[in-house]
């Protein structure tokens, strides 16, 4: 086991290389004039400045230099100080949110947190529960339901589905409003009596025993929460299908049942949980990708997680941000796949010995 | 006491048992694997639908001019009437911008002069001219992009499973780096960065959507080529000498490739979802381009008030998924006829 973890360790260096090197890439259509925002809080002014930033920050020097100057940033030879240096979380600035990356990352990554983890137990529960239902009763009412299911909640584009639920939940029926808290809630939190833990509502509310607050945040995450998951559904539903079929035909299975063990006991007891391994690695991927930030759930319900703030920084084409925004959601990805595979290691022993 | 009839070698009941059956000319052309996928797919009543739709999707493509004439030199550009924010209902007059009438359209609907059939978005941009000339819109992007990413992925995996060693592993770590990245965040950011070089239009969502969807073809080629490299013809043709390259171009590639084309063309939906996801977000075309993705994206102003204009969001959306739909429909009857397991049935 250890092996196996000391190997997926070494991966990391290599895959945070990877990913910044084409990040890094991608910067470099932009101008040196627009990349000096990496570094500078104004636009220059002037020809001399321009030059002077330029000299400064090395975007002169070769492509090499520029990348590592980038990946670390610079010490100021006079204050001493780190300048840029995006392993150090110094991300660039954002001219349209005037403030710097980080800083947005900061504000909006609980929120995205916030709604990952209420997104998470419907979005595994009720797919990987469709699915096993279909594999028992295969070619049943149950399984023709769950395939028509499938196929249309992937045919869905959640852009579609959720302005859809818009319509009949919150336009109509005025159920479920979009955005992250009502008025009331911000106002309670900016009058200072609410105290912020952790920063993600739903918990900070219960900390501060505030039920109604807490009801408010998951009404705001109720559609999100929907939406995120019934796209995830239709996949959850076709490969635990599959894998628990064919996980049925195995020999032990067959034992089990010669054995004459319960049905219920040879579905849930014997073939299951061999059938969930390979659920696990789809499982690990869509909750990654929630924290990554779910651009186009957040922008449909205006829900203010970092994946709506590099949409619509890349809507207003400020290039810095939106690329501040990969390498960070870059970074997070590495570090959760990671997670994954270890726990992949520990469930599988043959993921260990490949 | 039994007596047993002596072996005649007179086979007619095996040979009725198995008819011969008659090979024709589609199938010696295809090879008997390729044929197989083909019928296989054409036998399920669930790639029939799939088919059909993709059908009618196309013929509107094509006749696109005839159901509704373009308005000034642009087709793509859909015509404006007036300038006013405020979406108007279905049905209402059209008053400026007007195509000229077609012949199907007073037969079918009673009227001289058109109406906004589906009404019109923000802008009083007309929805219906938006979906029937953003069709020919989708099947452009969706051929371009898949047909270039196909490329890619043959060229990219050829080479790593050509060169083995060194060179396929380090390709292959490139796949994982490029796998790793969230599809749509780095198309987006792509995009977002093409734009001010390249200017808006379809072509930095298709570059975007490109450079990071090549990646699984070129990991399916690979262990296609992988595994074709070992059968006994190939053994055969490098015995007789055939040079290496030659070996991969007319014997490995003709043989593993077959699969993947068909599943890369059943694609052209998800590349089409991703486009219209990107448009939705306002990266790629201009304002008032025929794209699907840019008529949904007119709801996203509205969304307090969807009640009274949810015809900006389902009548595109439904366009949208029943595009989609087709592909899935025929790419899992695909997937199907493709699973060892499912060969030698049917």
């Amino acid at each position: 086991m250890s092996t196996y973890i000391i190997r997926r360790l070494l991966l990391v260096p290599l895959l945070i290389f990877g990913v910044t090197v084409i990040i890094f890439g991608m910067l470099q259509f932009l101008g040196p004039v627009e990349r000096s925002a990496l570094y500078v809080r104004d636009f220059p002014k002037n020809d001399k400045q321009i030059q002077g930033i330029i000299r400064k920050y090395g975007l002169d020097r070769p492509i090499y230099e520029q990348y590592w100057r980038w990946l670390v940033g610079v010490k100021d030879p006079v204050t001493g100080n780190r300048e840029g240096g995006i392993l150090f979380g110094d991300f660039g600035y954002s001219r349209t949110a005037s403030q710097p990356v980080i800083d947005i990352i900061k504000n909006r990554f609980p929120n995205t947190l916030d709604l990952a983890l209420w997104a998470v137990f419907p979005m595994l529960s009720v797919g990987i529960w469709l699915g096993v239902q279909a594999a028992v009763h295969q070619n049943g009412w149950v399984d023709q339901l769950a395939r028509i299911f499938s196929i249309v909640g992937t045919s869905f584009p959640s852009f579609v589905f959720g302005l859809l639920v818009l319509i009949v939940f919150y336009a109509n029926l005025q159920w479920f409003p979009p955005g992250k808290m009502s008025d009331w809630v911000s106002q309670l939190i900016f009058s200072g009596d609410f105290h912020q833990y952790t920063k993600l509502l739903t918990i900070d509310a219960l900390l501060n025993g505030r039920i109604d607050v807490f009801l408010d945040a998951l009404r705001h995450m109720a559609l999100p929460i929907l939406t995120l998951s019934y796209i995830n559904w239709a996949t959850f539903v076709r490969v635990t299908r599959s894998s628990m079929l064919e996980t049925l035909r195995m020999d032990y299975v067959t034992t089990a049942r010669a054995k004459g063990l319960k049905e219920s006991d040879v579905i849930n007891k014997h073939a299951r949980p061999n059938a969930m391994i390979s659920i696990t690695t789809l499982a690990g991927f869509s909750v990654v990708g929630l924290l990554g930030g779910v651009v186009i759930t957040e922008t449909v319900f205006n829900y203010p997680g970092i994946g709506q703030a590099a949409a619509s920084a890349a809507q207003q084409l400020d290039v810095v941000t939106v690329l501040g925004f990969a390498v960070f959601n870059g970074l997070i990805l590495i570090l959760a796949n990671l997670v994954v595979d270890i726990l992949y290691g520990f469930i599988d022993p043959r993921v260990r010995l490949a | 006491m039994t007596t047993t009839t002596a072996p005649t070698g007179d086979n007619t009941l095996l040979r009725e048992a198995r008819p011969e059956r008659k090979i024709g000319r589609i199938e010696r052309v295809l090879g008997p694997e390729n044929y197989r996928i083909i019928t296989g797919l054409l036998k399920t009543p669930a790639s029939i639908m799939g088919f059909i739709l993709i059908g009618i999707y196309i013929l509107v493509a094509v006749f696109a001019p005839a159901i509704i004439p373009p308005v000034g030199s642009d087709p793509y550009k859909i015509p404006r009437d007036g300038f006013s924010g405020e979406p108007r209902g279905m049905g209402t007059e059209w008053k400026k911008n007007t195509p000229d009438v077609p012949f199907w359209y007073k037969a079918i609907t009673g009227k001289d002069e058109w109406v906004h059939i589906l009404g019109t978005a923000q802008g009083q941009y007309d929805i219906f001219y938006g979906l029937v000339w953003g069709t020919r819109t989708a099947f452009r992007t969706g051929f371009i992009v898949v047909v270039s990413t196909v490329l890619i992925g043959i060229i990219i995996g050829s080479i790593s499973a050509y060169y083995g060693g060194i060179v396929d592993n380090v390709i292959m770590r490139l796949v994982d780096v490029f796998m790793t990245l969230p599809f749509i965040l780095m198309a987006l950011i792509l995009a977002a960065v093409l734009t001010p070089v390249i200017g808006k239009s379809l072509v930095p969502s298709i570059v975007a959507l490109i450079s990071f969807g090549w990646m699984g073809y070129a990991r399916i080629i690979r262990g296609d080529i992988l595994s074709v490299k070992e059968r006994d013809f190939v053994l055969a043709a490098r015995v007789v000498g055939v040079q290496d390259y030659r070996i991969l171009f007319r014997h490995i590639l003709p043989n593993a490739i077959f699969p993947t084309l068909v599943l890369a063309s059943l694609a052209i939906g998800d590349v089409v979802l991703s486009f219209a996801a990107l448009s939705f977000l306002g990266i790629g075309t201009q304002v008032g381009y025929a794209d699907w993705g840019q008529v949904l994206s007119f709801a996203r102003n509205w969304i307090t008030s969807l009640q009274d204009y949810w015809y900006i969001v389902v009548w595109p959306g439904l366009v949208l998924v029943f595009f989609v739909m087709g592909w899935n429909l025929v790419g899992d009857a695909m997937r199907d006829v493709l699973d060892p397991r499912m060969r030698g049935k049917s």
